[in-house]
C-alpha cells in the first residue's frame, strides 16, 4: 500500500498535494483557505493563499480544505494522546499530529483523505448553497470552513476573525458526538460540560490533566480551550451556533439526510463494545489484525454464521426475507454490488408487502424505523456497499415523502412500485444503456480484458457477441474468490473465445490487450473507482501499456464521497480464505499459525483506482471521463430526490 | 384412507390469544410428530402411556421437545398423535402442562399411517412457506432455528439435521456390566454429503444396505465428490418446503414414512425434480400480466442474482441441461458438543434417563444438589440408605433402610422396601419394590410390583405387572400376554 501511495502523490498532484500540504497548515488560516470572499481573504495569511486549492487545482472536484479532516481527527486524537496535549499549544500540536490522529482514530466517516463533496459549492462561492453546506457542517461535521464562510457573511469581520479560533471549538464539540448529529441541545450540553471540565482542570491546575481529560472527549477539548479565552468562548460559540442555526434552519434537514452516517471506527474500543451489545450477529473480533486496517471491522468468520442460524426464531421483529438476505450476505451466497442491492430491495419489497401499521403509529415513521433496523442487521451481516447505501437512501426518501393522505394499502402499493421501478430503471435499465454504449466501443479484432466477474461487463460482452463482433476475451482472475471462473464458464457457453489467467500474469498478458473493461462497486466523485481488489492493479498496468481502461458502472453506484486511498474505507474479508485452499489439504502450510501473534492476514475486498488510470466511465448517462462524475452525482442526486 | 382426524384447539389464556392470529414465525410452521403406541418400546408404552408421555427423569419426553421449541421462541405448534386415545392423553397432558405458555393444536390421525401419512392427514392445516417437522421423541439441545436458517439460506426443498451418533449403552463410568449386550448396530444411517458438507447426496438406513447400494450417477457426476458418512445420524428434524412436501405426499400415496420414503425420494430426484415443474409456471403466470419488457427484466434480474452467487452443483447441472429442474436437499450438521438422543428403543430410553440426570443435566430443568442428585424433599429415606450421584428420587417416594440407589431414576410415590439395590435403572411412578430386591439396568413401569428378593438384570416390567417372590431374571420382558 505504502509503495503505491508514494508514486501516487507524484502522478496526481492536484489531489494529493492539497491533502498533504494543508494538513500541516495552521488552523486559523486553513479555515479560510478556500474563501473566495474578500473579507476573509484579508484574514488569511499570504503563503496559504498561494496554495489554495481553488487557485491551482484543475480538478473538477474542489477538494475541501483540510479543516474538515482535522475536525474529524481532533476529538479522538485528543482522546488518544490526551495526556500529551498541553493546553496552551492546543491548536499547534494537534495540527502537527494530525495525520496520526486521523489514521488511528476518528469518529467521522472517512478518516484519511476522504471528504464529502457537499462542500464543493462553497468553494465555488455560490451563496445559496453556501448556507446549505454550512448546515451540513453543523449536522455532519463537514468542514468547519463551511461554518466560517457563513459567520463571515453574517457577522462583522472583526468578530469573525476572533471567532475563527473558537469555531474550531464549537466544531469539534459537535464532533465529539458525531453519531448523534444533534444540534442545539447537544451543543449546549457540550458547552456546559466543557465549562465544568474547565473548572475542574483549573482546580487541579493541569497537574492532574490526564486524569481529567482521558475520560471524555468534551472535557479534553474544553481543557484545551481554557487558556485561550475562557470567558469569551461561550459567547462566541453561542453566537456562531445561533447564527448557523438561524440561517441553516430549513435546509438543514435535507442536508442531514444526505450526509452519510459517520462510520464506525473499529479501533475505538469503547464504541466497539457498545456496538457489540446492540448487535444481533455475534461478532468476535479477530485477534491479529493488520495495524493499518484496524479501523475496519474484522470478525472471526467461523462463528458468526452458526450463531446467527441458531437464533433464527429468536429475532422477533426480523422479517424472514430480510433475514434470508442477511444470511446470504454473511455466508457469501450473494455477492456483487448489483445482486446484493437487488436482493436487499426485494427483501424490502416483501417487508412492505407484509407491513401493517401498528395502532397509534404513523406509517412513514414506523416503516422508516423498521427499515433502519433491518439495515443495521444487514450491516452486521456484511458492511453495506455504496450502491446499497444509495438504494436505502432512496427507499427511505420514498417512505418519508409518502403523502399522508394515502391509505395504508395505497402507500404500500406505491412503495412497492417505487422499489420495483428503482430496480428496473436504475439497475437493469441502466445496464441495458451501458451495454448499448459500451458495445459501440468494441470493434472487430479487439482483445478485451476483464477482471473478476462484473455483471455489466458480462452483459456487454454477451451483447457484442450477439452482434457478431469478432473479439477475444481475456479473463483475469485472482484468489481467493475466483469469480472469473464463473464468468468464464458463462462466456464459453455462449461461444466466446476466451483466455483465462491470474492477475500475476497481468503484465505479460497486457501486451496483446486492446481494451480493458472493468466493473466497479462504486465511483466516487473525484473519479476514483472503488472496486474489487486487484482492479487498481489491472488499471495501472493497462495505463502503463497505454491500453484504454473503460469502467462500466451504473449511475446509482456513484457517490459524492471523495476517497484517495483504499485504507480509510474498505472491507476485510475472511482471513481463512487466503490462508487456506479449499480441498487442498496438501498445501496448507499455514496450519496452526492462524493465531500466531506475529502473523496477520489481510484479505482486502476492495481497492480504489485513481482516476488517472481510467480512460472512460460508461454509465447510464453516457460515456464520461472520470472528471465528470461529480456532475452526474449532482444531477443524479437532484433527480434522486425528485423521483 | 379415512383418517378420523380431529384437530382440537386447546384452551388458551387470554394473554396468549394474539399469537393465534399471528402469522407463523418467520414463515415456518412447526409440526411435532409425537407418534402413538410404539411397538419397539413395547413393555414401556401402554394404553395409559403413549410414547410421547414416557417419563424421562419424571417428565414426559414430549416436554423436552416443547421446551426446546419454546426456548427457541416457537410457540405455535401442531402436535400430531397416532390414535384417538393417545391423542386424548397427549392433549390432556399438554393442556395441563403448558396452558399459558404455548399455543398447541393436537391432531389425531389413524394408527399406523406412518409419518408421511400423518402429514398427509394434516396437510390442509399447513399454510406457511416452510414446515419444520420435529419428531416428538427427541431429547436434545440443538436449536431448531439452525436447520430452519440453513434451509432458508439455500432455498432448499428439504433440509435435514444430522448429528453425531449418540453414545449408546451405559457409560464407562457406570462401572456395571452389560455393556456389550446392548450395543446397537454399528451404523444407523449411511449419509452421502458433498465436499462442502452442505448438500445431501445420498441417504439410506444402514440396516437396509446389505452388500451393495446404488448411487445416482448423475448426482455423483454433478457433485464431483461424495463423502459417505456413517458416523452421523438423521435427527428426524426436517425443514420442508411446504409446496414440495405436499406435492410429494399427493403424488406418491404409497409413501408412508418421511425418513424412509420421502427424504430418500427427494434426495434421489434432486437433479430431475418433478416437484418444481409447475411451480415455475405459476411464477410465470404471476409475472405474465406485465409487459413483455417486464418479463425481460425478470429474466435479467434472475440472471444477475444467479450469476452473483457461486453456484451449487445443482445450478451448474441445471445450466448444463436446459430443461431440467433441480431442487436442493441440504443438511445441517449439528455441533458435536450438542446433546441429541432419539427415544426409539428401550436402550435409548435407558440412555436418555441416564444422561438427563447425568451428563446432559442442563436439559432436565431440575436443580441438582451438591451430590449431583435430585431427592425431592417429600421423599422419605430410611436409615443407612444411600442415594448416589446422578440419581433422582421423585416426590413422595419412600425408600426403606439400608438401600442403595445408583444412577437411577425413581418416580413419584414409589414404595421401596429395605435392603434394595437399584443400579442403572428406571423405576416409574407408583411402583412397589419389596425387601431385598436387586435391580440392575432395568425398567420398572408404573404400578408394577416386585415382591421380595427379586433379582432383575436388564429386564423390563410392564405397568401393573407383578413379579413373584424370589425370582432371578436376566434380560427378560415381563408383560401380560
Amino acid at each position: 500500500m505504502e509503495s503505491r501511495r508514494n508514486p501516487r502523490a507524484v502522478v496526481d498532484p492536484k489531489v494529493r498535494q492539497v491533502g498533504f500540504f494543508t494538513s500541516s497548515q495552521p488552523d486559523s488560516s486553513s479555515s479560510q483557505l478556500q474563501q473566495p470572499d474578500p473579507i476573509s481573504a484579508s484574514a488569511s495569511s499570504p503563503p496559504v493563499s498561494t496554495i489554495s486549492p481553488s487557485g491551482n487545482s484543475l480538478s473538477p472536484v474542489m477538494i475541501p480544505p483540510p479543516r474538515h479532516n482535522s475536525s474529524d481527527a481532533f476529538p479522538l486524537r485528543n482522546a488518544v494522546v490526551a495526556s500529551a496535549v498541553s493546553p496552551s499549544s492546543f491548536s499547534y500540536s494537534s495540527r502537527r499530529d494530525f495525520p496520526d490522529g486521523s489514521t488511528t482514530a476518528s469518529p467521522g466517516r472517512h478518516s484519511r483523505g476522504s471528504f464529502v463533496k457537499s462542500s464543493v459549492p462553497v468553494a465555488s462561492s455560490l451563496p445559496g448553497i453556501g448556507m446549505d453546506s454550512m448546515a451540513a457542517a453543523k449536522s455532519s461535521s463537514v468542514p468547519a470552513s463551511g461554518l466560517t464562510t457563513v459567520s463571515v457573511v453574517t457577522m462583522p469581520p472583526g468578530l469573525s476573525e476572533k471567532a475563527s479560533g473558537m469555531e474550531v471549538e464549537s466544531d469539534h464539540k459537535k464532533n465529539s458526538k458525531p453519531l448523534k448529529e444533534k444540534t442545539t441541545k447537544a451543543e449546549r450540553r457540550a458547552i456546559q460540560e466543557a465549562q465544568r471540565a474547565a473548572k475542574a482542570a483549573a482546580k487541579v491546575d493541569g497537574g492532574k490533566g490526564p486524569a481529567v481529560t482521558s475520560a471524555s472527549v468534551a472535557s479534553t477539548s474544553a481543557k484545551a480551550a481554557r487558556p485561550a479565552k475562557p470567558t469569551s468562548q461561550k459567547n462566541d460559540v453561542a453566537v456562531a451556533a445561533g447564527a448557523a442555526e438561524k440561517k441553516g434552519g430549513p435546509s438543514e434537514k435535507d442536508r442531514k439526510k444526505d450526509a452519510p452516517h459517520p462510520r464506525m471506527q473499529y479501533d475505538d474500543e469503547s464504541r466497539v463494545v457498545k456496538a457489540k451489545r446492540r448487535a444481533v450477529v455475534k461478532q468476535t473480533e479477530a485477534k491479529n489484525r493488520v495495524e493499518l486496517f484496524r479501523h475496519l471491522p474484522q470478525y472471526e468468520h467461523g462463528t458468526q454464521l452458526p450463531d446467527l442460524e441458531t437464533k433464527f426464531f429468536q429475532l422477533d421483529p426480523m422479517h424472514p426475507a430480510v433475514y434470508k438476505v442477511g444470511l446470504q450476505y454473511l455466508s457469501g451466497d450473494i455477492s456483487g454490488g448489483n445482486a446484493r442491492c437487488i436482493a436487499m430491495l426485494h427483501a424490502f419489497q416483501e417487508v412492505v408487502k407484509d407491513y401493517s401499521t401498528p395502532p397509534e403509529k404513523n406509517l412513514n415513521r414506523d416503516m422508516t424505523a423498521k427499515i433502519s433496523s433491518y439495515v443495521s442487521f444487514l450491516i452486521e451481516c456484511r458492511p453495506l456497499s455504496i450502491s446499497m447505501g444509495n438504494a436505502i437512501r432512496f427507499v427511505k426518501n420514498r417512505i418519508a415523502k409518502l403523502p399522508i393522505t394515502l391509505s395504508e394499502s395505497e402507500a404500500k402499493a406505491a412503495l412497492q412500485s417505487d422499489i420495483e421501478r428503482f430496480i428496473n430503471d436504475k439497475i437493469i435499465g441502466a445496464d441495458t444503456v451501458i451495454v448499448k454504449h459500451a458495445v459501440s466501443k468494441i470493434r472487430d479484432g479487439d482483445v478485451l480484458l476483464t477482471y473478476g466477474s462484473p455483471t455489466a461487463v458480462e452483459m456487454v460482452l454477451l451483447h457484442a457477441h450477439e452482434l457478431r463482433k469478432k473479439f477475444r476475451v481475456l479473463v483475469v482472475d485472482s484468489r481467493p474468490k475466483l469469480e472469473g471462473q464463473l464468468l468464464l464458464r458463462r462466456l464459453i457457453k455462449r461461444g466466446i473465445n476466451c483466455t483465462y489467467t491470474h492477475i500475476n500474469a497481468i503484465s505479460y498478458i497486457m501486451h496483446e490487450v486492446t481494451k480493458v473493461f472493468l466493473g466497479a462497486s462504486s465511483v466516487l466523485s473525484n473519479g476514483t473507482v472503488y472496486s474489487r481488489v486487484g482492479t487498481a492493479c489491472v488499471a495501472m498496468v493497462a495505463s502503463a501499456f497505454r491500453v484504454p481502461v473503460l469502467v462500466c458502472c451504473e449511475a446509482y453506484k456513484f457517490h459524492e464521497r471523495v476517497q484517495l486511498d483504499s485504507i480509510c474505507s474498505n472491507e476485510l474479508g475472511d482471513p481463512n480464505a487466503i490462508s487456506k485452499v479449499h480441498g487442498r489439504e496438501d498445501i496448507n502450510y499455514l496450519d496452526g499459525l492462524t493465531n500466531n501473534a506475529n502473523l496477520q492476514f489481510l484479505n482486502l475486498m476492495y481497492d480504489a483506482t485513481p482516476s488517472d488510470y481510467i480512460s472512460m466511465i460508461i454509465t447510464d448517462y453516457g460515456m464520461v471521463p472520470p472528471t465528470s462524475v461529480p456532475v452526474i452525482v449532482r444531477e443524479y442526486q437532484k433527480e434522486h430526490l425528485l423521483v | 384412507q379415512n383418517q378420523n382426524q380431529n384437530p382440537r384447539k386447546l384452551e388458551t389464556s387470554p394473554c396468549f390469544l394474539f399469537t393465534v392470529n399471528s402469522v407463523a414465525k418467520m414463515d415456518f410452521q412447526v409440526v411435532i410428530l409425537a407418534g402413538g403406541f410404539s411397538s419397539t418400546l413395547f413393555p414401556l408404552v401402554s394404553k395409559e402411556v403413549p410414547k410421547a408421555l414416557l417419563p424421562v427423569a419424571n417428565r414426559p419426553v414430549l416436554s423436552y421437545v416443547l421446551d426446546l421449541l419454546e426456548s427457541n421462541n416457537l410457540k405455535d405448534l401442531i402436535v400430531v398423535v397416532e390414535g384417538e386415545d393417545a391423542a386424548l392423553k397427549v392433549g390432556g397432558w399438554i393442556s395441563s402442562a403448558c396452558v399459558d405458555r404455548l399455543h398447541v393444536e393436537v391432531a389425531a390421525v389413524a394408527e399406523n399411517v406412518g409419518t408421511a401419512g400423518a402429514l398427509r392427514a394434516i396437510a390442509h392445516h399447513l399454510t406457511a412457506k416452510d414446515i419444520l417437522i420435529v419428531s416428538g421423541d427427541i431429547v436434545s439441545d440443538i436449536p431448531p432455528g439452525a436447520v430452519a436458517a440453513t434451509h432458508r439460506r439455500h432455498d432448499a426443498a428439504v433440509t435435514a439435521m444430522l448429528c453425531a451418533q449418540p453414545v449408546s449403552g451405559p457409560s464407562e463410568s457406570g462401572g456395571s456390566g452389560g455393556k456389550d449386550k446392548t450395543k446397537k448396530p454399528a451404523c444407523e444411517d449411511i449419509i452421502g454429503l458433498d465436499s462442502w458438507k452442505q448438500f445431501l447426496l445420498y441417504i439410506a438406513k444402514g440396516t437396509e444396505i446389505k452388500k451393495d447400494t446404488r448411487v445416482k450417477k448423475s448426482i455423483l457426476c454433478a457433485a464431483g465428490k461424495m463423502e459417505l458418512r456413517s458416523d452421523l445420524v438423521d435427527s428426524h428434524i426436517y425443514a420442508f418446503k411446504r409446496s414440495v412436501l405436499q406435492k410429494v405426499l399427493d403424488q406418491k400415496p404409497a409413501f408412508r414414512s418421511l425418513k424412509q420414503d420421502v427424504l430418500p425420494y427427494l434426495v434421489r430426484t434432486q437433479l430431475r425434480s418433478d416437484v418444481f415443474s409447475d411451480q415455475s409456471n405459476v411464477e410465470e403466470n404471476g409475472n405474465g400480466n406485465g409487459k413483455n419488457n417486464m418479463q425481460n427484466n425478470e429474466v435479467v434480474l434472475s440472471q444477475i442474482l444467479s450469476n452473483a452467487s457461486s453456484p451449487s452443483f445443482h445450478q451448474v447441472y441445471e445450466s448444463g441441461l436446459d430443461s431440467r429442474k433441480t431442487h436442493k436437499c441440504c443438511v445441517y450438521i449439528a455441533d458435536e458438543s450438542k446433546y441429541f438422543v432419539r427415544l426409539n428403543s428401550i436402550q435409548a430410553f435407558m440412555d436418555v434417563n441416564r444422561d438427563v440426570i447425568g451428563d446432559a443435566n442442563h436439559l432436565s430443568g431440575y436443580s441438582f444438589s451438591a451430590h449431583h442428585n435430585i431427592v425431592h424433599p417429600s421423599a422419605e429415606l430410611g436409615s443407612k440408605t444411600t442415594v448416589g450421584p446422578h440419581c433422582m428420587l421423585g416426590e413422595g417416594s419412600q425408600v426403606g433402610d439400608k438401600c442403595s440407589v445408583k444412577r437411577s431414576v425413581i418416580g413419584r410415590h414409589c414404595r421401596i422396601g429395605s435392603n434394595v439395590k437399584i443400579v442403572n435403572s428406571v423405576v416409574m411412578d407408583h411402583a412397589t419394590i419389596g425387601d431385598g430386591c436387586s435391580i440392575q439396568g432395568s425398567v420398572i413401569c408404573s404400578n408394577a410390583q416386585l415382591q421380595e428378593r427379586v433379582t432383575l438384570r436388564d429386564c423390563q416390567v410392564e405397568a401393573g405387572y407383578i413379579v413373584c417372590v424370589g425370582g432371578e431374571h436376566k434380560g427378560e420382558t415381563f408383560a401380560r400376554k
